[in-house]
């Protein structure tokens, strides 16, 4: 039955119904209600798992370390700075093979100070080792939550995931969901069960240290893990689609490709104006389509060759800036298809940066620039909504 | 110097009732009348993490910079040691110092550095709409601890006596004289100053009713012993309902100073009126 909830809601509700033992966060704005929302069902005895409420972020996520280590199936939630402040222990979470689901709900990262939306923090974290999943709607992110714990804890993959939804625009929206039904979950998702654990009968050591002749063989099996991880998220995706009847893709998606001549790719919540621009361009004639990058790591280079080979012209669009070269999609993109036989023009823009809004006019815009990219590119990259009138 | 000088056109969202107001109008009066007494206000810089406390830099016109959360006192320390000359001040709050900077809370109260360190604890936080800090007491039930909390509250005085802090003392929002009183002795002294302000939260942790009752000043205490300054530190543990709550002056002494370790250092003299002309010519 569809509820009209908060997206937090839905989102904790989600994280609820897949039993996690140990829930660690620290509020921050706008994450704050997801961990709230946690509490509260613990406290009401809806869940059975302990909720560690700690002194910062880089405490919650070592937390998890300790708990993870113990054989429990852990959950966290932050964001911006708060994932800034838990830099470091990502790399531990990852490299310990700890699968860890963490929601982040995306916001711009300071200076300036900025509590609003963009991807720049997860995006940023695209290297720590941990899998990136971007959902574009409430229901996504509910979706997502327990596909995500069955690819994390993948005896083969043994990965941490980010379950990545714009802050505000997904985690204050109140609309229609359906919530999950924590049986329905518990067949779907089998209670995790560890090979290495802490166990006082069976002593072990966990976070030993690996010398020159052995370190680079951890991280290989780490990278190795995420490609297994390509073929888990399809294969996931598709028996949540068999068991619960919805899908919003494996690692990619796409609206209306299929003949389209100017595509548009992109990650998260824009996706819905993109969809309502796309049906209005479609009306007039113009062949647009979008393909939507959901798994962002691992990076989905041959689904993403194949989804685009046959465009006309690529336009990326995205909420963040690699401060130095582009942004991160495009540049990832590019790369994917500079070896291909694949030779379509690919250009990128950066907009929604701390907040600001897409709108379909935006997007038109975009479609524009991309079409007259066909005969020849005048620009890669840029800003799009730049206000130039105040910059100095 | 009239301390509406110090007001800026930011608009201020604050709840109404809230006990910054109290903290920031003091912080006015206190600031304009060093003024008065020849300490330049251009000569002060206020810094403030993340939190409630931290739109002040905003409301008060003085030179200011607004760090991360935690972050206030490694930002200060460096202000103070790069040009000793400046009157280095800090608004942080209980989950600024105590949560995520209690590390740095404690080496600058170790280093005792010439800072003034002025504590916004409302015991609880404020922008993220409600939940416990490290000064709740036990058993609060905020937004993230429904059930109550099952940690003891930690005594910022306390650990800031033992840290070696030269001046410690507790005000209140409700007290606006002993507040004035605080604020000028904490930054008028040579060493690290620490004043707890009870900054009540009106809306998630309104504590009027019970401070009104139990608060008092302390007086004729010897504030150069460590011993006394302790035993009255120790008389309020930010726990329970009923204990009287010690406000005034608990501890001021003399003792060597970090950036005192710095000597000589001649920060780059810049001829500030040339400066400003040159830079406006570019656009007359």
């Amino acid at each position: 039955m569809m509820k009209v909830v908060e997206g937090s809601y839905a989102v904790a509700h989600a994280a609820m119904c897949c039993s996690p033992d140990v829930v660690s966060a620290y509020p921050i704005t706008p994450q704050t209600h997801i961990v709230e929302h946690l509490s509260q069902m613990v406290a009401d005895g809806e869940l059975d798992a302990e909720f560690l409420t700690v002194d910062s972020e880089f405490s919650a996520l070592s937390v998890l370390v300790g708990a993870s280590a113990m054989g429990a199936r852990c959950y966290s939630s932050t964001t911006s700075q708060g994932l800034a402040l838990m830099y470091e222990v990502l790399y531990n979470v990852s490299g310990l093979r700890m699968p860890v689901v963490m929601t982040v709900a995306n916001r711009a990262l300071g200076a300036p100070l900025n509590i609003w939306n963009d991807q720049q923090d997860s995006v940023g974290a695209r290297d720590v080792g941990w899998l990136q999943l971007y959902v574009e709607n409430v229901q996504e992110a509910v979706d997502t939550t327990p596909q995500a714990y069955k690819i994390a804890e993948d005896m083969g993959i043994l990965t941490p995931i980010m379950v990545c939804m714009d802050g505000f625009i997904l985690t204050h929206v109140y609309e229609p969901v359906e919530l999950l039904d924590k049986e329905k979950v518990a067949g779907f998702l089998p209670a995790f069960k560890p090979e290495y654990v802490l166990d006082p009968a069976n002593p072990k050591t966990i976070g030993a240290f690996a010398d020159p002749s052995t370190y680079t063989e951890f991280r290989y099996l780490q990278f190795d893990a995420q490609q297994k991880a390509l073929a888990k998220i399809e294969a996931v995706a598709k028996e949540f689609q068999e068991t619960f009847g919805r899908t919003f893709g494996g690692l990619i998606d796409t609206y209306q490709a299929e003949d389209a001549e100017i595509v548009l790719v992109t990650m998260g919540s824009v996706i819905g104006t993109i969809k309502d621009a796309i049906d209005e361009m479609r009306a007039e004639g113009i062949k647009v389509g979008l393909v939507k990058v959901r798994s962002y790591r691992p990076f989905p280079v041959q689904a993403l060759r194949k989804a685009l080979k046959d465009a006309g012209v690529i336009a990326v669009i995205e909420k963040d800036v690699s401060i130095g070269n582009e942004a991160g999609l495009v540049t990832d993109l590019k790369a994917a298809f500079y070896n291909s036989k694949i030779r379509t023009p690919i250009i990128g823009f950066t907009a929604g940066l701390g907040g600001r809004d897409i709108t379909v006019k935006d997007i038109r815009k975009i479609t524009e620039k991309a079409s007259a990219a066909r005969k020849g590119i005048e620009s890669e990259f840029e800003f799009l909504d730049l206000r130039t009138e105040i910059l100095p | 110097m009239n301390p509406k000088d110090l007001s800026t056109y930011a608009k201020n969202t604050w709840c109404p009732g809230c006990g910054n107001f109290s903290i920031l109008n003091t912080m006015k009066t206190v600031l304009s009348s060093l003024d008065d007494e020849g300490f330049p206000i251009d000569n002060v810089v206020l810094v403030s993490g993340i939190g409630c406390h931290g739109k002040i830099v905003d409301y008060l016109k003085v030179n200011s910079f607004y760090s991360i959360h935690g972050r206030t006192l490694p930002v200060a320390t460096a202000i103070k040691l790069a040009n000793p000359d400046l009157k280095v001040i800090c608004c942080s709050g209980d989950g600024d110092s105590l949560a995520e900077g209690l590390d740095h809370l404690m080496f600058a109260a170790k280093r005792n550095i010439d800072i003034t360190l002025i504590l916004h604890d409302n015991r609880v936080y404020g922008l993220t709409t409600g939940q416990y800090t490290p000064t709740s007491p036990w058993g609060f039930k905020g937004k993230s601890t429904p059930l109550g909390t099952q940690e003891f509250p930690m005594n910022p005085a306390e650990l800031m006596l033992v840290g070696g802090a030269s001046y410690i003392a507790r005000g209140y929002t409700h007290g606006i004289d002993l507040l004035r009183r605080l604020f000028k002795e904490a930054i008028t002294h040579k060493g690290f100053s620490f004043v707890d302000v009870l900054q009540v939260c009106v809306t998630y942790f309104n504590m009027y009713e019970s401070y009104n009752k139990r608060v008092y000043e302390v007086k004729d205490n010897d504030t150069g012993s460590f011993d006394d300054a302790m035993k009255i530190i120790r008389s309020w543990n930010y726990d329970g309902a009923e204990a009287p709550i010690p406000l005034g002056k608990f501890y001021q002494v003399d003792a060597p100073r970090f950036d005192q370790a710095f000597p000589g250092y001649e920060p780059h003299k810049v001829d500030r009126d040339s400066q400003i002309k040159k830079m406006l010519e570019n656009f007359i």
